[in-house]
C-alpha cells in the first residue's frame, strides 16, 4: 500500500482492476485505492504477471502492507508499493543503509556526560556536594555506581537512607565545633565491643570528622612501617630575624610574622633537592609527586585539621605566612573545603607551639614522611671553636615510610633543612 | 467517549465551540469547501456556512490581520495557516499587532484569537512543509504558544485557546494527525493553557519534551524500563507561558534532565528550559542538562535518507536517555 | 439663482454652522500641531509628526462618518480625523506628554499612536499599513453581526506599497465590505518622492484592480473631499462595497520632528507650499461666500487658543503612570487584578 498523501497512514482497496494470472504493463492501473485525503488508481511498478492478490477489496490496511505479488520476469517481486524505494530492480544507490543520526553527532550528549572525572579529585555533581555537606558525608568513603565510578546523587541518597550518614539531614553545614554540640548519637553498625560507659562517665559521640581522623590514623599506622630520626638545629639567627622584622611585617602585612613560614620554606627547598621525600607508595610503584603541596597540621579546639598549601614552592615567606593564616582561620571556623584538605605531598607540624621538644608523629597517609618542628629553647651549646655559647636550639623530628625512605636519604634531607634554617638571620634572607 | 486521531479531535473541538458560541468563526485557505488540506475543518462548512467557515484569498498577512480586526470588534476568529512554514508573511501582524495590542492600548483593545497551523516533519515534506516554528514566537510576550501531543490534550487545549482572551498560537504536528489516537470524551472539557503534563512518571531521569517527540520518548522509556532505568516524561503542552513549577519539580525529582524537541537545538525552546533548570535546580542536578534536538541547519531535506538523518526517533531518544541514566 | 446655491458647500447641503464647524476643526488641528512643535523644540515633548497641509483632507473625510458609531483605524498623521471623531484636545495632549491617563496607551506609545475605545478609534502601531487589514476585519465582523457600521482607514502614499495594502483592498473587494480606504498622498514618504514610490503614478488607479472605485480628489479642497467621502459612505451603507479615495495633499512640515526636509526639498518648493495651505484656501472661501465674518473668525481663533492653552497646561500637569505600569496588560489579568 503506497503512501498516497502527506500524513496518510492507511488505505482501502476500493476495487481491483486486474485479476490473478493477468499480464500487466508497467504503469498500468491495477487497483483503486481510497484514503481520507485522496482517492487514486495505483500503477503496476513493472511489466509482468500478477501472481497473487493479497488484500481483499474493501479491506483497509496500513501504508507499507503487501497488497499483491507480481512476477516481473526476474523473480517474484512484491508489489507492495511502500516507501520511496522502487520495488523493481536494484534499490536506488543510497550508499550504506539509511542511518539514523547517532545521538553523539546530533550533539545530544555533551562531552561532560561522556567522560566524567575519575578517581582522585573526581568531580562531584552539585546535588552530590550539597547532600554530602548537609549530611556531613565523607564522599571518599562511597563507591560510585555512575559512569567511570562516578558517585551519583542516588548513591548518596542510598547511603543516607541506609543510615550511613550521621548528622540529621535538616541541618545545613555547620563548623566542626557545632557538629559536636548538635549531634544525634550515631547508631554504629559495629557490634557492641570495646569499652562500655559506666554511670558518671562522660560520653562524646564520634562525629564524621573524628571518625575520619581515626580511620586515617589507623590506616597510616597499619600500612606504613614508621621509622624515625631527629636532628638538632641552631635557629639563633632566625629568632633574631623574627624579633627584628616582626613589627614592621605586622605593620605592612596586617598580621604577625610566624616561624612556620620559615620552616615551610626550608622544607620546600630541601624537598626540591630530595623529591623522594614527597613520594607515595602505590603498591607496585612509587609515585614521586611533581607538585609540592605542604600539609600543615593545625590544631583547633575540637580536632586536628591538616589543610594544604598548594604549590608551596611558588610562595615567598610572606606569601606562606598569609596562606598559613588563611587556612588556619578557615580550619578554626570549620570552613575548610575538600580542596583545602586534599592533595598534600608532605606534612609539616609545628609541635613546638605547645612546648614539645621531641615527638614521633604519625605519617599523614598516603605521604612518605612528616616533619615536626619542636620548641625553640635557649641552651648552652659547644660551638665550632669549642667555646660555649647560649644559642636558640630546635629539634627536627622526622617520621618516615621505611618502604620508600631510609636513614641515608632522610639524613641528607634533614641536613638540607637544617642548613637553610641555620642560614636565616637578619639581612640574610628575603621575606618576599 | 470516542477514539479520535489528532485531526479529528481538532475538528470536533472547532465544531463544539462553533455550536456553543456564534461569534466563533474559522478563516483560512481551503478551510471551507475543501475542509482544509488535512481535513481539519471537514464538514464545518456544510454545518455553519461560508460566513463562519471562510475561504480566504492566498494571503497569510490578511488572514491574521483581518482576524485581528474581527477580534477587535468582538468576535472570536480561529485562523488557519495552511502550513506553519507559511506563517512568515503574517509575522508583522502576529508580533507587531496581535501580541502588543492589549499592552499598547493599556487594556482598552484586545485580540482574542487563535492561529492554528500544522507543523513538523518526517512526512516527505521537504524544507517548506516540515518546519517547526514555535521558537519564533516563544520569546514574544503577549502571545501564548500551545503544542498538543495527543488527541485528548488537543481537544482540551484548543477549547481553552478558543476561549482565551489573548492571541494563542496552536501548532499541530502533521505527523501525528492520523498516526496517534486516543479516547476523547464527547463532552466539553478544558485543559488549562500553561500546564505541563507528566505523561510517564519515573525516578532515574527526567525527559522534557513536546509534540511528536513525546511519543518517541514514551516508546524509549518503555524500553529503558526493561534495562532497569525509569524515566519521567514531562510533556510541556504549552511553550509560552512555560509551566515553570512542573519543570522544576520534574528536574528536581531525578537531577538528570534531557530536553528533546524536533526543532533545531540552538536558541530553541530547550535552551529556555535548560536555563530555567540551571537557575532553579542547580543543587539538585546530578548531571549537566542535556538537549537532544534537530540539527542546526536551515530546514529538513526531502530525500528519504536525509530526512531520516534529520529526524529524531525512538532509538535516538533511547540512546540519549540511556547515556544519561548510566551517568 | 444666487451665488450661494451654486457654491459647493450649498450643493452638498452644508449649513453655515456646519461650515464654520468644519473650519473650526481644521484650525484646531493646525493650532494643536503648532503648539506640539513648540513643545518639541522647547524640549518638553520628544516627538511630533504633523498633519499640516492635510487638514482639509482629514476633516472633509472624517466629517462624512458618524461619530461614536462608525469605526476608525487612522494613520499617524490623522490628528484632524481624531478630533472630528470626538477626541478632545486634552486627550491629544495627554498622548503628547505620555501621561498615565492618556486614553490611547497610558503613555506606553509615542504620540500620534491613536486609540480611543469609546469613540471606536482603534489602537495604532508604528509598522505602517497594518491597520488597513484591521479595518477590513472590523467591517467583516460588523456586517456579519448585522451592524450598520462603516470603517475609515488611512495610510500615506508610501504605505500604499506595503503588502498589507494590497491584501486589504483585495479582501475588502472580494467580500464587498463597508470600508473606505483613504490615501493621503502628500508627495513624500519621509524623503522619497512620489515618482520613486508609486509605479503608475496613481494610487487611486489601483482601486479598479481590487474591485472598487478608485477616486482621486484634491486634498486641499475641503468640500471636494467631503463629497467624495459622503458618496463612499453612502455606497458602503447600501452594501455596494468598499472605496479607495486618494487625496492629493501637501506636506508643509518635515516628515516628523526628527526630519529636516530642507535637506531634500528646495527652498522654492517649500515656499510654494504656503500657497497651497488648505487653511488659507478655506478662509478665503468662507469669507467670499459670506459664511464667516471677521468677528466670527476672531471668536473661533480665540476659542481655539484658549482650548489649546488649557489642554497643554492641564495635560502637562497630569502625572506619569507609575513605573511598574510598564509590566501591566501583557495578558488579561486574572479576575480581581484589573488595573
Amino acid at each position: 500500500m503506497p503512501q498516497l498523501g502527506e500524513s496518510v497512514t492507511e488505505g482501502t482497496i476500493g476495487r481491483w482492476l486486474v485479476k490473478q494470472g493477468e499480464r500487466v504493463k508497467k504503469y498500468q492501473p491495477i487497483a483503486e485505492v481510497i484514503t481520507d485525503k485522496v482517492n487514486a488508481e495505483i500503477p503496476a511498478p513493472a511489466d509482468g504477471l500478477i501472481v497473487r492478490l493479497e488484500t481483499a477489496e474493501g479491506l483497509t490496511v496500513k501504508v507499507g502492507t503487501l497488497i499483491a505479488v507480481m512476477d516481473a520476469g526476474d523473480g517474484a517481486v512484491a508489489a507492495s508499493g511502500g516507501g520511496a524505494a522502487a520495488a523493481v530492480g536494484p534499490a536506488p544507490a543510497v550508499g550504506p543503509a539509511p542511518a539514523a543520526r547517532p545521538a553523539a553527532l546530533a550533539g545530544a550528549v555533551s562531552a561532560t556526560l561522556v567522560q566524567p572525572g575519575e578517581g582522585d579529585g573526581g568531580r562531584y555533581s552539585p546535588a552530590v556536594m550539597r547532600l554530602a555537606q548537609e549530611h556531613k558525608i565523607d564522599l571518599a568513603r562511597l563507591a560510585g555506581s555512575g559512569l567511570g565510578g562516578r558517585i551519583t546523587r542516588k548513591d548518596v541518597e542510598r547511603f543516607i537512607a541506609s543510615g550511613g550518614a550521621v548528622a540529621e539531614a535538616a541541618a545545613p553545614v555547620p563548623a566542626a565545633a557545632d557538629c559536636v554540640a548538635g549531634m544525634v548519637a550515631a547508631v554504629a553498625p559495629e557490634a557492641v565491643s570495646g569499652p562500655q560507659p559506666l554511670g558518671g562517665d562522660q560520653v562524646i559521640p564520634v562525629d564524621a570528622v573524628r571518625r575520619r581522623i581515626a580511620e586515617k590514623m589507623v590506616q597510616s599506622k597499619r600500612e606504613t612501617p614508621h621509622a624515625w630520626t631527629m636532628l638538632q638545629v641552631d635557629v639563633t639567627g632566625l629568632v633574631k630575624l623574627k624579633e627584628a622584622m616582626g613589627e614592621e611585617f605586622r605593620r605592612r602585612e596586617g598580621l604577625g610574622l610566624s616561624f612556620v613560614p620559615f620552616f615551610i620554606k626550608a622544607t620546600v627547598e630541601a624537598l626540591k633537592e630530595y623529591p623522594i621525600m614527597g613520594s607515595q607508595w602505590a603498591g607496585d610503584q612509587i609515585i614521586i609527586r611533581k607538585e609540592i603541596n605542604i600539609s600543615v597540621a593545625v590544631a583547633t579546639e575540637t580536632a586536628l585539621a591538616v589543610p594544604v598549601i598548594k604549590n608551596a614552592d611558588r610562595l615567598s615567606i610572606a606569601g606562606l605566612n598569609h596562606a598559613m593564616a588563611e587556612l588556619a582561620g578557615k580550619a578554626r571556623a570549620g570552613k575548610l573545603s575538600l580542596d583545602d584538605i586534599s592533595g598534600g605531598t608532605f606534612t609539616v607540624n609545628n609541635t613546638g607551639a605547645f612546648g614539645s621538644y621531641l615527638s614521633a608523629p604519625i605519617i599523614n597517609y598516603p605521604q612518605a614522611a612528616i616533619l615536626s618542628f619542636e620548641a625553640i629553647t635557649k641552651m648552652p651549646v659547644v660551638l665550632e671553636n669549642d667555646a660555649i655559647a647560649i644559642r636558640s636550639m630546635m629539634n627536627l623530628c622526622l617520621s618516615l615510610d621505611h618502604r620508600i625512605l631510609d636513614g641515608l636519604v632522610c639524613g641528607r634531607f634533614l641536613q638540607a633543612v637544617k642548613a637553610r634554617l641555620q642560614s636565616y638571620g637578619p639581612g640574610m634572607v628575603s621575606l618576599y | 467517549m470516542a477514539v479520535l486521531n489528532l485531526v479529528d479531535a481538532v475538528r470536533e473541538t472547532l465544531r463544539q465551540e462553533m455550536r456553543r458560541d456564534r461569534d466563533v468563526w474559522v478563516v483560512g485557505e481551503d478551510v471551507g469547501r475543501k475542509g482544509g488540506v488535512f481535513g481539519a475543518t471537514l464538514g464545518l462548512f456544510d454545518e455553519f456556512g461560508p460566513e463562519r467557515v471562510q475561504d480566504s484569498p492566498l494571503t497569510e498577512s490578511a488572514i491574521v490581520g483581518v482576524g485581528i480586526g474581527a477580534a477587535l470588534y468582538g468576535t472570536k476568529p480561529v485562523c488557519e495557516i495552511q502550513f506553519a512554514d507559511f506563517v512568515f508573511p503574517a509575522m508583522n501582524q502576529i508580533i507587531s499587532e496581535a501580541a502588543k495590542m492589549r499592552f499598547r492600548s493599556n487594556g482598552a483593545w484586545t485580540v482574542p484569537m487563535v492561529i492554528r497551523a500544522p507543523f513538523g516533519g518526517g512526512v516527505h515534506g521537504g524544507l517548506y512543509h516540515s518546519q517547526s516554528v514555535e521558537q519564533y514566537f516563544t520569546s514574544t510576550a503577549g502571545l501564548k504558544v500551545v503544542v498538543p501531543s495527543t488527541p485528548y490534550d488537543a481537544k482540551g487545549l484548543l477549547t481553552a485557546a478558543v476561549r482565551d482572551p489573548d492571541p494563542v498560537l496552536f501548532f499541530e504536528h502533521k505527523g501525528l494527525y492520523r498516526a496517534v489516537k486516543s479516547e476523547v470524551p464527547d463532552q466539553e472539557y478544558v485543559i488549562p493553557i500553561g500546564k505541563a503534563d507528566v505523561k510517564r512518571d519515573g525516578s532515574d531521569i527526567t525527559v522534557i519534551t513536546y509534540g511528536k517527540t513525546v511519543h518517541f520518548c514514551l516508546e524509549a522509556a518503555a524500553q529503558l524500563e526493561k534495562e532497569g532505568y525509569s524515566a519521567l516524561v514531562l510533556d510541556l503542552r504549552t511553550l509560552l507561558p512555560l509551566d515553570k513549577e512542573a519543570i522544576v519539580a520534574a528536574a528536581r525529582k531525578t537531577g538528570k534532565v534531557l530536553i528533546v524537541h524536533e526543532a533545531g537545538k540552538t536558541h530553541g525552546v530547550g535552551a529556555e528550559v535548560a536555563a530555567l533548570v540551571a537557575e532553579e535546580c542547580l543543587f539538585d542536578l546530578d548531571a549537566p542538562v542535556q538537549r537532544l534536538c534537530g540539527p542546526d541547519v536551515p530546514a529538513m531535506p526531502y530525500a528519504g535518507p536525509m530526512e531520516k538523518f534529520f529526524m529524531l526517533s525512538p532509538s535516538i531518544c533511547l540512546e540519549a536517555m540511556r547515556k544519561l541514566a548510566q551517568f | 439663482m444666487t451665488a450661494e446655491t451654486q457654491a459647493p458647500h450649498a450643493a452638498l447641503g452644508l449649513s453655515r454652522e456646519q461650515c464654520q464647524e468644519m473650519y473650526y476643526y481644521m484650525l484646531l488641528t493646525r493650532r494643536i500641531d503648532e503648539r506640539l512643535w513648540l513643545l518639541q523644540r522647547g524640549g518638553k515633548i520628544p516627538f511630533v509628526i504633523s498633519p499640516q497641509g492635510a487638514e482639509a483632507a482629514q476633516v472633509g473625510a472624517a466629517y462624512a462618518f458618524r461619530r461614536k458609531h462608525d469605526w476608525f483605524t487612522p494613520y499617524y498623521r490623522d490628528l484632524g480625523v481624531n478630533l472630528v471623531a470626538g477626541v478632545t484636545p486634552r486627550e491629544i495632549m495627554l498622548g503628547a506628554f505620555a501621561r498615565g491617563i492618556d486614553p490611547a496607551s497610558g503613555g506606553k506609545q509615542m504620540p500620534s499612536h491613536w486609540g480611543n475605545r469609546p469613540l471606536n478609534v482603534v489602537s495604532g502601531s508604528s509598522p505602517v499599513t497594518t491597520q488597513l487589514l484591521h479595518a477590513v476585519g472590523i467591517a467583516q465582523a460588523a456586517r456579519r453581526k448585522g451592524d450598520d457600521v462603516v470603517v475609515y482607514t488611512c495610510c500615506g502614499e508610501g504605505s500604499s506599497n506595503q503588502g498589507d495594502f494590497h491584501e486589504a483592498l483585495n479582501w475588502a473587494g472580494v467580500h464587498r465590505l463597508p470600508v473606505i480606504f483613504m490615501v493621503q498622498n502628500n508627495e513624500y514618504a519621509i524623503s522619497v518622492p512620489l515618482e520613486k514610490q508609486v509605479a503608475g503614478g496613481s494610487v487611486a488607479a489601483r482601486g479598479l484592480g481590487y474591485g472598487m472605485p478608485g477616486i482621486e480628489v484634491d486634498g486641499q479642497d475641503l468640500f471636494a473631499v467631503y463629497a467624495a467621502f459622503r458618496d463612499a459612505h453612502d455606497r458602503a451603507r447600501r452594501g455596494d462595497g468598499p472605496s479607495l479615495i486618494e487625496a492629493l495633499c501637501v506636506r508643509i512640515t518635515s516628515h516628523s520632528s526628527d526630519d529636516d526636509q530642507r535637506r531634500y526639498r528646495s527652498s522654492e518648493e517649500l515656499e510654494a507650499l504656503k500657497q497651497k495651505d488648505p487653511l488659507v484656501r478655506i478662509r478665503a472661501y468662507l469669507r467670499e461666500n459670506g459664511l464667516m465674518d471677521e468677528a466670527t473668525e476672531k471668536t473661533i481663533e480665540a476659542r481655539i487658543s484658549a482650548e489649546v492653552d488649557d489642554a497643554t497646561e492641564w495635560a502637562e500637569g497630569q502625572p506619569y503612570a507609575e513605573p511598574a505600569a510598564a509590566l501591566r496588560h501583557v495578558y488579561a489579568d486574572p479576575p480581581g487584578e484589573e488595573g
